[in-house]
């Protein structure tokens, strides 16, 4: 009992050390991030397949899920599952900006538009890397970060404009040219590729496996993040919440032990899955 | 009772004169060769089944018509073989000439089976009855040591798991192609030989002999008409469907390999159907909707696109396209299933869509990837400075 208490209370005094905490995303931005990564999977693994239909990888893949029916079936439903996903998130955006009148969504720091201070901090970065300047201070969202999401926005329009195109080829046709039938498979082909290979590479290391982070980035899981890694991190946000006295608003409480451990096992299978589909693909390319 | 006994002396006397001319009896040979047990010197059973040979073919022809060479008894330790061919001379003229002719010291028995128990090809005990031919061509094409050794395949178990096999065994249907419905029964030649049926430009005949309908339309085609014309290399019915292992062409297996066998002639045209959605969808096993060549070209009465009444002609391609995709109309019937996005001058649109994907692909990696490489290479340096400073494991 004695033991238990002493360890209960080291662990607290633990607590204490660490600090005080700080919400960098909300339950829905960390749910959206939630539904993009998984369906993303679905449809990297079932489309992956698909485009590469010809290597020995694929037909066992297709073998082990029950068949081409099954796989095109969980094709479909990933690629449903994310449309709404992302039809929810613009009407978040548009309720927001337009009904709510909500300020700086468009511009701003809170803002995921692109901004002067993106094009310097890029520029900035690079001359950090090479040793010619110090490095940019960043605020909210990073350059790469608007990168990504900006890369996310469009590949979802893209490949799923093209997706459903082929999907509803005889209707699309009545407002689409034939050969664009040709060219929806090219583009959608094309440009899921590039996201594959761009996520499960550049965000990957980017985001969870540079040094600075490695082996992950928990802030995209449990939505909180310590004092120092924000003031790091995030040094222009932090000392301008802290100079308009807003820094107190998004204290928050360490996250559970359950919620990190949870969120490892999430974070990791899918950090797992992404890699070993990007070998897949890589294998597919240079060894055909 | 006087007169019955003096004829009785009489017929008795007539015998014994007679008997030493005449040959003997199937009465008389059978007192020895009936008993199964009944050996030579050498060991080979000579014994004869009387019930069995009564009532085969020959069971009403005395021993000596075929052991001609046997005139009184007790015979000779030694007789000579017998030869069939003093009766069926067509047979024995065209085996002669076959691949058959040194394959056997026993030609004769070795398809026809056991000498004394030959019976017509339409009873069901004949070794040659349609039902058990396979079962004795196969007792050595069904034996891969021999297959090995002349060089063939081992026929058959493909023919057994073909559709004409399965037809014949498991449906017992007497019409369905056997061996010999293909290859002839006595002057088997080898396919090599332009005489055997079984050689390229006599294949559509003697597929033709029962798929009449399939021939006709096949004759009609493209390839009908080159291989009429003496065009070998164009198909005939065993390069799409093989010769013995053949496939119901509605199978998944089947619509799996078929691609491929076209596309062994028409290369450019397979690879361009790879690049599309009804490849990349059909070349995984499992799911075998998507369109294969015929689905859309026609298997056997395939005709060039510019013939009106081909199904791929401008005029038709509504109706083949919406055989599977309901609500086709003109503007999607202008997809293009052979389209090819590495040719500049005949998909410019396509070339130029694919460039763009293309660059915009290798652009943005190529630029992250130095730029991730930069950021880890320098995050790790100060990483080091910073432990380094506080005196940490790489101080």
């Amino acid at each position: 009992m004695d033991d238990l208490e002493a360890a209960a209370a080291e662990s607290w005094e633990h607590e204490e050390k660490e600090g005080r905490h700080f919400l960098r995303f909300t339950r829905g931005q960390r749910l959206l991030h939630a539904t993009l990564f998984t369906t993303f999977l679905g449809l990297a693994a079932t489309g992956l397949p698909m485009r590469f239909s010809e290597s020995v990888w694929a037909r066992g893949l297709a073998r082990a899920v029950g068949g081409f029916g099954a796989i095109l079936f969980f094709h479909k439903l990933c690629a449903v599952v994310l449309t709404l996903a992302f039809l929810i998130h613009v009407r978040d955006i548009v309720t927001r900006a337009f009904i709510h009148r909500e300020k700086g969504i468009f511009w701003g720091a809170n803002s995921m538009v692109a901004s002067w201070k993106d094009v310097k901090d890029l520029f900035g970065h690079i001359r950090w890397f090479l040793g010619l300047g110090p490095r940019p201070q960043f605020d909210r969202y990073s350059y790469w970060e608007k990168f990504d999401y900006w890369a996310v926005f469009w590949g979802m329009v893209v490949i799923g404009f093209s997706g459903y195109a082929m999907w509803f080829a005889p209707f699309f046709a009545h407002f689409l040219p034939g050969w664009a039938l040709n060219a929806v498979l090219v583009i959608h082909s094309e440009e899921g590729l590039l996201a594959i290979l761009f996520i499960f590479s550049i965000h990957f290391v980017n985001t969870h496996l540079r040094p600075d982070t490695f082996p992950m980035d928990m802030v995209i899981f449990t939505g909180i993040e310590s004092e120092e890694e924000f003031k790091t991190k995030r040094p222009k946000e932090y000392q301008r919440l802290a100079a308009e006295g807003k820094l107190e608003a998004r204290l928050a409480e360490a996250p559970g032990i359950w919620q990190l451990n949870f969120s490892r096992v999430v974070g990791f299978t899918a950090v797992a899955i992404g890699l070993i589909l990007l070998v897949l693909t890589l294998s597919a390319y240079f060894w055909h | 009772m006087k007169t019955a006994s003096a004829i009785a002396l009489a017929l008795g006397v007539l015998l014994a004169v007679a008997a030493p001319a005449l040959a003997p009896a199937q009465t008389d040979c059978l007192a020895c060769h009936g008993d199964m047990t009944l050996q030579d010197a050498s060991g080979h059973s000579v014994g004869v089944d009387a019930h069995t040979f009564a009532a085969s073919l020959h069971g009403s022809l005395p021993c000596t018509a075929c052991h001609t060479t046997i005139k009184e008894y007790p015979h000779p330790e030694k007789v000579t073989p017998v030869e069939c061919q003093s009766c069926h001379a067509d047979q024995a003229t065209g085996l002669a000439g076959s691949v058959h002719a040194k394959a056997s010291a026993q030609p004769c028995l070795s398809c026809h089976g056991n000498a004394h128990a030959i019976f017509s090809k339409d009873d069901p005990r004949s070794a040659v009855y349609p039902l058990n031919i396979p079962r004795t061509c196969g007792s050595c094409h069904g034996d891969p040591a021999l297959a090995k050794k002349y060089g063939l395949a081992n026929v058959y178990s493909l023919y057994m798991d073909s559709i004409h096999g399965f037809a014949l065994s498991r449906e017992g249907l007497l019409v369905a192609a056997n061996c010999q419905s293909c290859h002839g029964s006595h002057h088997i030649l080898s396919h090599t030989n332009p005489q055997s049926p079984t050689s390229k430009s006599n294949v559509p005949k003697t597929c033709g002999g029962c798929h009449a309908g399939i021939a006709a339309g096949y004759a009609f085609g493209v390839h009908g008409k080159a291989v009429a014309a003496g065009n070998l290399k164009a198909p005939v019915c065993t390069d799409c469907h093989t010769a013995h292992a053949i496939l119901q062409p509605t199978e998944a297996a089947f619509r799996m390999q078929s691609t491929p066998i076209c596309g062994s002639c028409h290369q450019d045209k397979l690879s361009t159907y790879r690049d599309t959605f009804h490849s990349q969808l059909g070349g995984l096993g499992g799911y075998v909707q998507t369109a294969r060549c015929w689905d859309c070209h026609g298997a056997h009465e395939i005709l060039p696109a510019s013939d009106p009444r081909s199904p791929v002609n401008h005029a038709n391609l509504v109706k083949t396209c919406g055989r599977c995709h309901a609500g086709a109309n003109l503007s999607f019937v202008q997809y293009q299933p052979h389209a090819n996005a590495r040719d500049r001058k005949l998909n410019p649109a396509l070339y130029f869509i694919r460039l763009f994907m293309n660059l915009l692909l290798i652009g943005t990696l190529t630029f992250f990837v130095i730029h991730t490489i930069l950021w880890l290479i320098r995050s790790r340096y100060s990483q080091i400075k910073t432990r380094s400073a506080e005196g940490g494991k790489n101080g």
